[in-house]
């Protein structure tokens, strides 16, 4: 399975949540596949998709799910700390791990090489740490929901993308329409 | 009335319950205060890039949200500032130790500080710099004027506004 083949899985799961949604072809496809006022797209600042959705999580009580990349989580590392030590049990951190930048030409992350993500993430504090096969991923992903329990799942697939459009959408509507989903 | 006191009383006067800081020697009062209100949620930052976007998500989570950093961060967060802040226009306040300006103790701060007003310029962030202790008292207003124009805003905070280096 590559990332695309899990987000049209566990569209149906995240239509029901906020989801933050990392740069690049991960928005495009979720854009792609569900569009929904909930889904904030990231069109630019690649790493934060993470530090992001913690912000969203600490700030209200609605779940919130980080839709994160094993090369962007690598970009911003610190945030892992930064999650372990400010528990929201309202906030998942999905890393779709390929193993590659996959927006840029499919090159390799240390996450393909010898870094895992989930140890990383174990030594940083973050106590509910799920590992995961990509078919298994809605799984994962609907377990830590109902378990309000922060987690943090890295869901291992394969390398690879599909054509697909850039979002056209203003990043303020984009902004807007998520943050009356917030209030909703 | 002590100066940290004082400018903790005006961020929790403008609603702002959630500040994310990556410290500097000048602002150790400050984020001491911040820490100790409990009104507000603080939670320090690795790098300053990572803390823009907590109050992305803080403000868009429906909390007022601020940051405290160095000079040196508008060299790390400048593609976080275009990007994220400024591309989805929200508010955030940035008040900022000004290093390497007069007293400044360590030469090579003072290679930033030379940056730092033109870098703010380029990007258009408003700028104020408190230099007197005096000056903090424009700072609701400029918290307020952050917050109703939905922009990134600097408050640099030079040696002389903190009273120096001490004995160095």
């Amino acid at each position: 399975m590559i990332r695309s083949e899990i987000l049209r899985d566990i569209a149906p799961i995240l239509r029901d949540h906020l989801v933050v949604c990392n740069i690049g072809l991960p928005s495009q496809e979720l854009h792609m596949i569900d569009d929904q006022p909930t889904n904030f797209y990231m069109l630019g600042t690649m790493g934060l998709s993470s530090s992001i959705g913690l912000g969203v999580a600490l700030a209200q009580d609605k779940t919130v799910i980080s839709i994160d990349g094993d090369g962007s989580v690598l970009t911003n590392l610190g945030t892992l700390p930064t999650i372990a030590n400010n528990v929201a049990d309202n906030y998942i951190l999905l890393i779709i791990d390929n193993g590659s930048y996959g927006s840029t030409g499919d090159q390799p992350t240390y996450a393909g090489k010898k870094t895992k993500l989930e140890n990383v993430a174990s030594a940083c504090g973050c106590e509910n740490v799920v590992t995961c096969d990509a078919k298994d991923t809605g799984k994962a992903l609907q377990a830590a929901i109902d378990s309000k329990k922060m987690t943090v799942i890295v869901s291992k697939c394969e390398s690879g993308n599909i054509k697909l459009p850039v979002i056209t959408m203003d990043p303020v509507v984009i902004r807007d329409r998520f943050m009356k989903s917030v209030q909703a | 009335m002590s100066i940290n006191t004082r400018i903790v009383d005006d961020f929790v006067a403008n609603g702002i319950e959630f500040v994310t800081t990556v410290p500097c020697k000048q602002l150790a009062g400050v984020i001491d205060e911040i820490e100790a209100r409990e009104e507000i949620y603080h939670i320090p930052s690795n790098k300053e890039d990572e803390g823009m976007g907590l109050c992305a998500g803080a403000f868009m989570g429906g909390k007022r949200p601020a940051i405290i950093m160095q000079n040196t961060a508008i060299g790390v967060t400048i593609n976080t500032l275009a990007t994220l802040t400024q591309f989805y226009r929200m508010p955030l306040p940035m008040l900022i130790s000004y290093r390497g300006e007069l007293r400044e103790p360590v030469a090579c701060q003072v290679e930033m500080a030379v940056h730092t007003k033109a870098l703010l310029q380029q990007m258009l962030i408003p700028t104020y710099h408190f230099h007197k202790e005096s000056d903090a008292e424009e700072l609701d207003a400029i918290l307020k004027y952050t917050f109703m124009c939905n922009k990134p805003v600097a408050i640099l905070t030079d040696a002389s506004f903190w009273g120096g280096y001490g004995d160095q």
